[in-house]
């Protein structure tokens, strides 16, 4: 016991002087985090930073919680702006453009501590938007694709087989149309598919250009291609949805209180981030199922969610503790279990090893959908003045879906304002 | 005349406690003077001056002369969010007045449970707007929400309120002439119990009707409060935006958005501080312009007396 | 026929004010109810505080509470001494430039802290008092219409009372001491409530110049306290809402007439 302690101090001092600091004072680091506080989200992330803190004393984290990812990035460089940033925040992995014209952050791989092997741990498709100019920017943490939800019981009901989702893009138009249900005044009762358009509306377009086989933006992040004919196809096959086939409801559909729908049988089926899984899991009443999203010419998701990012005021030290803890976090059982509590994708192919990840799936294999879908996922949209460039292509998405413009007059609107921005980066 | 013989002791006298005054007055001042210049005066310059400027990502500020005006001038968002503004204040401040009207002449009546009623007309008032916003989501959230349901134990359909552009505005006007109603009731209320009784007294011995005695004698003499309460309430319409952040964020497609909140967003969100500058100079610039509006023609009369 | 018209306008004066009680009404509802009766209306729901408690629990918001009293015992204390000083040295004293720096203070009614955010959020990081609560207060602490509202009733000081205790030997400051200030507190009141009110409410300012949970206070903390989207529902929502309107609701329905009577000095002026 007492030999123990003492090995401890030692390492423990070993660590301070390796860390360069020279005194005995514990590191602090302040981290931001999109989440809303009083989710069960915020409780996971506290009980991590505590079981950190127990075995790195050195260390303390302080987890800053500021909203969405939206809230969270202003927050970041507002307090940025004022002289007081993070020392390590999770944001948008799309934000990374705008981070590095801020000049906000360093790469990662040039911070000792992060080895080549940790940073080939990941699924690359993770990665993908974090490297830019050959370095590697951010570490992928809470990350998502976005995956169809379906009411199994609702699938009966309509004389559907809840074993088999909708795979294509037409076939979820004709089983949506199955789906509707109407009450005796004939209001709807139940719709077909509800895929959300406020906040996150960039994200589903994508998801569906994709599946039509259209990128919507260049490597660099200049250059958008957002009135491209299947782009505009993509958002008409939405529009259609509504307006069209009747399966979903017309204006837009709120992304925060989408689940609630879900949950409450307002929707047989809907677009969400795997995110939501284990808050589905745990609220349904009825047997759900996950599916990878139907086909056009291909399968296809952007891939979502928040990476780390150390920041460039932060310390040396400070930096090195950061990258210290972002490897505590992903490291595969943190992962597994991370993925677990929430749905989020763990981050490494070797956390889906552990024990038990291989248990949970046996008994809920629904969690391996969004992870089998990295396959055919895409890096998502990140461009410069990524914040603005999100708002206008909501508002495109949002102006066409309410009927107030048709979707190539919105996407043509959205291509010429992106252009007005983005041409400073050219 | 008399001061030329004044000797030259008293003046001398007299400029020492002008002297003291003014020190004494300007001590006084202070610390008033000291915290408008550093948070009123002085962010207004700063804000016309900043206008006038480019601040690129790299930190660098350089002159760029009306090159912000231009490009605010040719952005769709901006002329959006500025009519959406005037139709906003279109409709709150006439509605709310109306009612306030209303309810005032309903609570000054010896009617049965008044205190009752001035209770529920200002309850709103003094809860914040963000409490506020969140209930009334709730209020106008598609099938579940209070408002769907009760449509639809009457035969109607539901409706996506705050997601269909063509209703979100109407929704948070009435939310907002549900909070603000009740504040304006309380100034036509201290006017109504200036009008003295001899007046109603009279006119019912003239055989007047209640109405004819309102629209003749009632009104013009709530005149320059209705003035008084349009001229805040104007100004208020372009300060109110909390409830922005809770319910719309703007949307859908700005059709809810307006200039505060939308100078927020471009700061805050899109991080340019160059461009909401100039958005700013835009609404001191309409302030402003109430505001001169009320000093020339309004204060005239009862200008600082 | 007059006494109809007096029974179809009472009936209709309650029927407008139970339709502006309802939101009210309705919140109160679903806070204290299990949330399984949020959208469904049946009397015999059992009433719980458990919406209280989880709310309670799941955010700071014992925190959020102390700040924001914090911040409106200090800012109400320094608008007081900053605007009495004010307004006593603009209605008693004649001194170069007055009317020019009477009408500089007047800008601030028109154009109020609120819509110089992002200016003001410079200045406030300039001082280095980001995410402070002084920093919420700041850009208030001199009120115009503190000012305006106090120097009107100075003026109105009949000015025997000043020279009965010029004449007992009271200073400058013994008189705004002995004489204006006690003379005022019907103003001060009616400014401390409305003031008191507008900063318990305040939310844009407060949600720019704030990050941590040691700073926000109750407005803010609500509007970042659970969405739907990360799982917290709507009756918790609504017992936050409730908790952070409580009190100023309690302290309204308690001096309600003071209120009343307060808003309706202010406004008149």
């Amino acid at each position: 016991m007492k030999f123990k302690t003492k090995a401890l101090l030692t390492a423990g001092f070993m660590t301070l002087a390796s860390l360069g600091a020279g005194t005995a004072q514990a590191v602090d680091l302040t981290m931001y985090y999109p989440v809303a506080v009083g989710g069960p989200v915020t409780k996971v992330i506290d009980d991590m930073v505590q079981q950190f803190h127990k075995e790195n004393p050195d260390i303390k984290v302080e987890s800053v919680y500021a909203g969405n990812y939206t809230d969270t990035m202003t927050k970041a460089m507002t307090a940025m702006k004022g002289g007081q940033p993070p020392q390590l925040s999770v944001l948008f992995s799309t934000d990374l453009f705008t981070l590095m014209d801020e000049k906000a952050i360093v790469p990662i791989d040039e911070i000792p501590g992060a080895d080549k092997e940790w940073l080939n741990s990941f699924y690359p498709a993770f990665m993908e938007n974090g490297r830019v100019e050959g370095k590697t920017w951010s570490i992928p943490f809470q990350r998502s694709t976005i995956v169809l939800y379906y009411n199994k019981d609702a699938f009966k009901e309509a004389g559907l087989d809840p074993e088999k989702p909708p795979t294509t893009w037409a076939e979820m138009a004709e089983m949506s149309k199955k789906l509707v249900k109407k009450d005796a005044s004939g209001n709807v009762s139940r719709w077909g598919v509800e895929i959300p358009s406020t906040g996150y509306g960039y994200w589903m377009l994508q998801a569906l250009a994709i599946e039509n086989g259209q990128k919507l933006m260049n490597e660099a992040g200049n250059q958008v291609s957002f009135n491209a004919p299947k782009t505009v196809e993509a958002l008409q096959y939405w529009v259609d949805l509504a307006a069209k086939e009747g399966v979903m409801p017309k204006g837009a559909v709120e992304w925060g209180t989408l689940r609630t729908d879900f949950l409450e049988g307002k929707t047989a089926m809907m677009w969400h981030t795997t995110g939501n899984l284990t808050a589905v899991k745990e609220a349904a009443k009825f047997n759900f199922g996950v599916a990878m999203l139907p086909a056009k010419e291909r399968r296809g998701s952007p891939t979502g969610g928040g990476n780390f990012y150390v920041f460039k005021s932060a310390s040396p030290e400070q930096q090195q503790a950061a990258v210290k803890f972002i490897k505590w976090m992903t490291a595969p059982e943190r992962a597994a279990d991370w993925s677990i509590k929430t749905g989020y994708v763990a981050v490494t192919p070797a956390a889906y090893e552990t024990e038990v990840m291989k248990n949970y799936v046996k008994d809920f294999p629904q969690a391996l959908v969004a992870r089998d879908q990295l396959e055919h996922a895409v890096a998502e949209l990140s461009v410069h003045e990524n914040g603005r460039i999100y708002k206008i292509m909501n508002d495109a998405i949002q102006s066409a879906l309410t009927g107030a413009q048709t979707p190539q007059e919105a996407l043509d609107g959205a291509q010429k304002q992106s252009e007005r921005f983005l041409s400073r980066y050219k | 005349m008399v001061s030329a013989v004044m000797s030259a002791v008293e003046s001398k006298a007299i400029r020492r406690r002008n002297w003291q005054t003014n020190i004494n007055a300007w001590l006084l001042l202070l610390p008033a003077v000291v915290l408008l210049a550093a948070f009123t005066h002085y962010p207004i310059l700063s804000t016309i001056y900043h206008s006038f400027h480019s601040l690129s990502r790299g930190g660098t500020s350089e002159f760029v002369g009306l090159e912000n005006y231009t490009f605010m001038l040719e952005d769709d968002v901006f002329w959006q969010v500025l009519r959406n503004n005037i139709i906003f204040a279109l409709a709150t401040v006439p509605t709310s007045i109306g009612l306030a009207l209303l309810m005032a002449v309903w609570v000054d009546k010896k009617m049965a449970g008044r205190s009752f009623l001035r209770l529920a007309f200002f309850t709103p008032t003094v809860l914040p707007m963000i409490a506020v916003a969140n209930i009334w989501l709730f209020f106008y959230t598609p099938g579940y929400g209070l408002l769907d349901q009760f449509l639809k134990s009457l035969g109607f359909s539901g409706h996506n309120w705050l997601g269909d552009p063509s209703t979100v505005m109407s929704c948070l006007a009435v939310m907002v002439v549900w909070k603000e109603a009740g504040f304006f009731m309380i100034f036509y209320l201290a006017a109504l119990q200036t009008i003295p009784p001899e007046l109603k007294e009279a006119a019912q011995v003239e055989g007047a009707s209640r109405w004819y005695f309102f629209r003749r004698v009632t009104l013009p003499l709530l005149m320059p409060t209705t003035l008084f309460i349009s001229i805040n309430a104007l100004i208020n319409s372009f300060k109110l935006v909390d409830q922005l952040v809770i319910m719309t964020k703007g949307g859908p497609n700005n059709a809810s958005s307006l200039l505060l909140y939308y100078i927020y967003e471009v700061a805050f969100t899109f991080q340019d501080t160059a461009f909401a500058a100039t958005l700013t100079v835009t609404l001191i610039a309409i302030l402003a312009g109430v505001a001169l509006t009320k000093f020339v023609y309004l204060d005239r009369r009862i200008h600082y007396q | 026929m007059r006494q109809k018209d007096h029974s179809v306008e009472t009936i209709a004066a309650w029927a407008l004010a139970l339709l502006w009680l309802l939101p009210l009404a309705y919140s109160l509802w679903s806070a204290f109810h299990p949330s399984e009766y949020a959208t469904r209306f049946d009397l015999t729901a059992p009433l719980t505080l458990d919406n209280f408690v989880r709310a309670w629990n799941q955010a700071p918001f014992a925190r959020y509470y102390l700040n924001t009293l914090m911040l409106v015992t200090m800012v109400l204390a320094c608008q007081l001494v900053i605007a009495t000083l004010a307004a006593y040295a603009f209605a008693r004293f004649k001194f170069f430039g007055r009317d020019v720096l009477f009408a500089l203070v007047l800008v601030q009614l028109m154009i109020m802290p609120d819509v110089l955010i992002v200016e003001n959020y410079r200045v406030i990081s300039g001082l280095n008092l980001l995410d402070t609560i002084p920093a919420i207060g700041l850009p208030y602490f001199a009120s115009a219409f503190g000012i305006f509202l106090l120097r009107q009733t100075f003026k109105g000081v009949p000015n025997e009372l000043v020279e009965a205790a010029r004449v007992e030997g009271a200073s400058s400051f013994g008189v705004l001491w002995r004489v204006f200030v006690p003379l005022g507190k019907t103003t001060y009141i009616a400014f401390g409530l409305v003031s008191v009110s507008y900063h318990w409410n305040n939310f844009l300012w407060p949600l720019i110049v704030t990050n941590s949970v040691e700073s926000r206070p109750l407005t803010v903390g609500l509007a970042v306290f659970g969405a739907p989207e990360t799982g917290v529902d709507w009756s918790v929502i609504t017992a936050a809402t409730v908790m952070t309107m409580a009190p100023l609701l309690l302290a309204f329905l308690l001096f309600q007439k003071q209120f009343v009577q307060s808003f309706m000095r202010a406004g008149i002026r």
